[in-house]
């Protein structure tokens, strides 16, 4: 085993007759951040329940760097941090308290529990709160506390299960923040989100699962262009309020098939070709001096991508 | 181990911030307060014909409710209120077995309850003492030894229904039922009217913390009525009891840790 991996062979859970999931076989390996996508009730947060150990599975293996959670728990989780379904912590507790228990219940040493919890209160911005009780605190802020217990080992591979989910948005880019720190040290990340924008803002690559099944794995880009007909979208943004000349000059770049304004600032290009061609029409475009102040792919390639799929698993 | 240690450490600290630990405090001070009140003002021949009469009045007479109140409050929604609260979330995704969870916290569930049962028995020697002069009956203390055993055996009842659901207020309302109702009315069917001892009823086992502070030891007895009609009044005797209390809690406590292992976060 080089890296920490994630691995689902043949894995399945059913409900009576509801089969939640069903046969995936998914390997994730190596530091990256991996997006799990699919509709309500297509399997993502079973799947994710497995891999921690909250339900079983029907049949089938699920191994975290090579250890089967069914067979052996405790070396499965030692080296996996894991946020699934906004848990609560006990109300009378402070975070440094909630955090300790983990850290004792994780074996880290006596004399580092302090200083290591110290670094993710820091980490997640709650160092001001850590000791108040959890009972007054928001979502947000109990979310978290839940990414920082997550992130106490410093572990390998992290799950997160619809991390900003019922955050405002302040309290999602601050968790989306923290993933991205995350990737840069390299953890292997799997993230279900319903949010097809939050998986291209922060992904590598994207598992889609559909009726438990999994529909498509492969990096952004590979999925993206597949469902592309030939084509790619930008987000641009603009320093003052877009006008005529701007889209003029907008839509002559070579390349441009359309452009639709989102607000007075923001637009939306739609471009033939791959990456080579969104290369050049950044560039294109800086030459132009319209005011750009931001230039990023769009999440809507995504959308189409996963309606494609989504629609063909069915 | 060093896992059970952490669960009952912070479990017992989570407890002892609870509403609840200061609510059953307040019962037993509110019980202690008013059999005081009671026995310094009537003075009962009951209570004060003898030490043995005062403690058996006292403690053997009050204390297993005192210790079903406790097993309700600390284990009636130990294991359903991490389903129900969501807070099992935070601590089963981590390198634990969930048996090191439930031992922890039926062990951090019996302290905080023998804390309330010591305040109660202390209550009572204070009072005694106050009676009788400091010659507290041996029998006291194995009645205290009893109650610790049968709480044990009440709390791994209760952590069985806990188990068993997934939703606080059913696991509590059921095991609250069945403690002050059903089983001293089954007791009362099954003993009084068929004559069959009901050694399978954990109250009924429980009746030896009271039974020996009494002497003579309370014994099985039958009334001839009219025809063929009898009234048999049964007092489990102290190895019976023990074995009641015994096997209820192994059982219990078994098949709780049984259905939590098998439980699923849905």
């Amino acid at each position: 085993m080089t890296g920490p991996s994630i691995e689902a062979v043949n894995l399945s859970k059913n409900y009576e007759r509801f089969a939640a999931v069903s046969n995936l076989n998914l390997r994730l390996e190596g530091p990256k951040c991996v997006g799990f996508l699919g509709p309500n009730g297509a399997g993502k947060t079973t799947t994710l329940k497995i891999f921690t150990h909250l339900i079983k599975p029907t049949s089938g293996e699920a191994y975290i760097n090579g250890q089967d959670i069914t067979k052996n728990v405790r070396k499965a989780l030692a080296h996996a941090g894991a946020l699934i379904e906004s848990p609560e912590i006990y109300p009378a507790f402070t975070p440094r308290e909630a955090l300790s228990e983990i850290a004792e219940l994780r074996g880290i040493p006596r004399t580092e529990r302090a200083k290591r919890v110290d670094e993710v209160i820091a980490e997640v911005r709650m160092a001001e709160w850590e000791n108040k009780r959890v009972g007054k605190f928001s979502k947000g802020m109990k979310q978290r506390i839940n990414i920082a217990a997550a992130l106490l080992t410093d572990p390998e591979v992290i799950l997160l299960d619809e991390p900003t989910t019922g955050l405002d948005p302040r309290g999602m880019t601050e968790v989306r923040d923290i993933v991205k720190s995350l990737k840069t040290r390299n953890k292997l990340i799997f993230m279900s989100s319903h949010l097809l924008s939050e998986v291209a803002d922060v992904c590598d690559e994207v598992a889609m699962i559909d009726h438990g099944k999994l529909v498509k794995y492969d990096t952004l880009g590979n999925v993206t262009s597949q469902f592309s007909r030939g084509e790619g979208v930008v987000d641009i943004t603009v320093s003052r309020d877009i006008d005529e000349v701007q889209v003029t000059a907008i839509s002559a770049v070579d390349g441009v098939v359309s452009l639709e304004k989102l607000d007075p600032r923001n637009v939306r290009v739609r471009f033939r070709g791959g990456l080579d061609a969104q290369e050049k029409l950044l560039y294109d475009l800086v030459s132009k001096r319209i005011g750009m102040v931001s230039f990023k792919g769009s999440a809507s390639a995504l959308e189409d991508a996963y309606l494609n799929l989504i629609e063909d698993s069915r | 181990m060093a896992q059970v240690r952490t669960i009952f450490k912070y479990e017992f600290r989570n407890y002892f911030r609870a509403r609840r630990f200061y609510v059953l405090l307040a019962i037993d001070l509110l019980i202690s307060a008013l059999l005081t009140t009671v026995v310094g003002y009537y003075r009962p021949s009951i209570f004060l014909s003898s030490n043995l009469t005062f403690y058996s009045g006292w403690w053997g007479q009050f204390v297993t409710f005192v210790i079903i109140l406790a097993g309700v409050f600390f284990g009636g929604d130990a294991i359903s209120g991490e389903f129900q609260n969501k807070t099992g979330y935070f601590i089963i995704p981590n390198p634990i077995r969930r048996s090191s969870i439930y031992v922890g916290k039926w062990m951090a569930a019996y302290a905080a309850s023998a804390i309330t049962v010591g305040l109660f028995a202390l209550g009572a020697v204070i009072n005694g003492v106050f009676y009788f002069g400091a010659s507290v009956p041996s029998q006291l203390w194995v009645s205290i030894l009893f109650a610790l055993l049968y709480l044990a055996a009440v709390m791994g009842f209760t952590f069985f229904f806990s188990s068993l659901f997934k939703t606080s207020s059913i696991s509590i309302l059921v095991t609250v039922i069945l403690f002050l109702f059903v089983f001293s009315l089954v007791q009362t069917l099954v003993a009084t009217l068929v004559g069959i001892e009901p050694w399978f009823i954990l109250t009924y086992g429980g009746e030896i913390v009271g039974n020996i502070l009494q002497v003579p030891y309370p014994v099985t007895n039958t009334i001839p009525g009219p025809g063929r009609f009898s009234l048999t009044t049964f007092a489990v005797s102290v190895p019976v009891g023990l074995a009641i209390i015994s096997i209820y809690f192994f059982l219990t406590a078994a098949a709780g840790l049984f259905l939590f292992e098998r439980k699923e976060f849905t």
